[in-house]
């Protein structure tokens, strides 16, 4: 049920996988929002104190998302893929699991560079500390880019992933998204509902 | 922030004229009473000073203010009667950098689009040691006016001027300024040199 099976994946993947999955498109969404120039100042302040802790958040979910990810096994892809098509997505895989962890080290080497020296206090409760960068405007500057377009890729990475999970599911009607909706799907007759590429034996 | 440190700054100046003219020229040197009594305006070579303390130490956020006014006058009778009144235009605070100086002077803060100046007007001045003195007064920021309190110490004084330390901790929160808390503290800490020269 917690672990990963041949046929499917359990229940520790599919929590981390949504829960990052739903923290990233918010930190996006925040990212793009505080950065506005026409913002209230004090919404500002507020959003980007948010954005930090919701960030660290994630750079410690995606720390154990890496680890499970290494130490873990990894399902059997689904019959018909195509071997191209599973080093994309392997690919693609990798390079989101990466930037789960680069992109939250930027975010924090901003706030670490920035001359602002605001502190980082995760939801108000503890002070993480800046990491071992010099105070510039230049550094924090270029962290700050550094930062943005690491998000720009996870986004476009995400469309991607998604895009591809929606066509197995619509398209071709193979499990490859249903398979990160629930544990154990893939057990007795699922399977054979799969060989049929039905999806109303899925709901059964 | 400013406008409390304003206020105390004003009250202290009367307070230590006060003083100086009451119970310093005892002691030190031959100032009197009648010395000390007398109209004073603030110099502008005075200095308004804050800092407010962040979590985890390390600095936290410090300025002062460029432009302000203000006068005192010391009763030469009682100086428990003294008076003071204190103005600053929180459009000329100075930080360490422009970002820090815009935040201050947004909405966020002092919202100087709205609300161009901080007063402080004393309502009681009470001695309490031979160059040292308290000075509670109104203070007015963004529209929200409270009683606050600043100590004030004489440091000097001659026939033409007078010379005080003063010093207050108010908080902003009331004055809808409390922005950045708890990240940065709700207490507001004021020093103060504030020169008077007779009118």
């Amino acid at each position: 049920m917690l672990r990963n099976k041949e046929g499917g994946f359990g229940v520790i993947t599919i929590v981390l996988h949504w829960t990052i999955a739903l923290l990233t498109l918010g930190l996006i969404l925040v990212g793009f929002i505080m950065r506005r120039t026409d913002i209230d100042p004090t919404l500002q302040f507020s959003l980007y104190q948010w954005h930090k802790s919701i960030g660290f958040t994630v750079l410690g979910l995606a720390l154990l998302r890496t680890i499970w990810w290494l130490v873990e096994r990894s399902p059997h892809p689904v019959p018909g893929l195509r071997p191209m098509e599973h080093i994309a997505a392997r690919a693609t895989h990798t390079t989101l699991i990466l930037l789960g962890i680069v992109t939250p080290l930027a975010g924090w080497a901003v706030a670490s560079a920035s001359t602002l020296n605001i502190p980082s206090f995760y939801f108000d409760l503890i002070v993480i500390p800046h990491l071992p960068l010099a105070q510039s405007e230049a550094s924090e500057a270029f962290w700050a880019l550094i930062h943005a377009w690491l998000a720009y890729i996870v986004l476009g990475l995400v469309a991607v992933h998604a895009a591809a999970a929606l066509y197995h599911h619509f398209i071709r009607r193979d499990e490859i998204l249903t398979r990160m909706l629930r544990s154990g799907f893939r057990s007795g007759r699922a399977g054979a509902c799969f060989s049929q590429k039905s999806r109303r034996c899925q709901e059964e | 922030m400013m406008t409390p440190r304003e206020s105390a700054l004003r009250a202290t100046l009367l307070l230590a004229f006060a003083l100086a003219a009451v119970s310093a020229p005892a002691g030190a040197k031959t100032a009197s009473l009648e010395d000390a009594a007398g109209n004073y305006r603030i110099a502008s070579s005075s200095s308004i000073q804050f800092s407010v303390p962040q979590v985890g130490g390390g600095g936290g956020l410090a300025g002062n203010f460029g432009k302000f006014s203000g006068r005192f006058q010391i009763d030469g009778n009682n100086v428990e009667r003294s008076t003071v009144e204190f103005t600053l235009y929180p459009e000329s605070v100075r930080a360490r950098e422009q970002r820090i100086e815009d935040f201050l002077r947004s909405s966020a803060v002092f919202d100087t689009a709205n609300y161009q100046t901080v007063t402080f007007r004393s309502t009681s001045i009470r001695q309490t040691g031979p160059d040292t003195a308290t000075v509670e007064g109104a203070l007015t920021a963004r529209g929200k006016t409270r009683k606050e309190r600043f100590t004030v110490t004489l440091t000097n004084w001659d026939r033409r001027s007078i010379s005080f330390t003063i010093r207050g901790s108010i908080r902003r929160a009331p004055y809808g300024m409390d922005v950045g808390t708890p990240i940065y503290s709700n207490v507001v800490d004021f020093d103060m040199n504030i020169k008077g020269t007779r009118r």
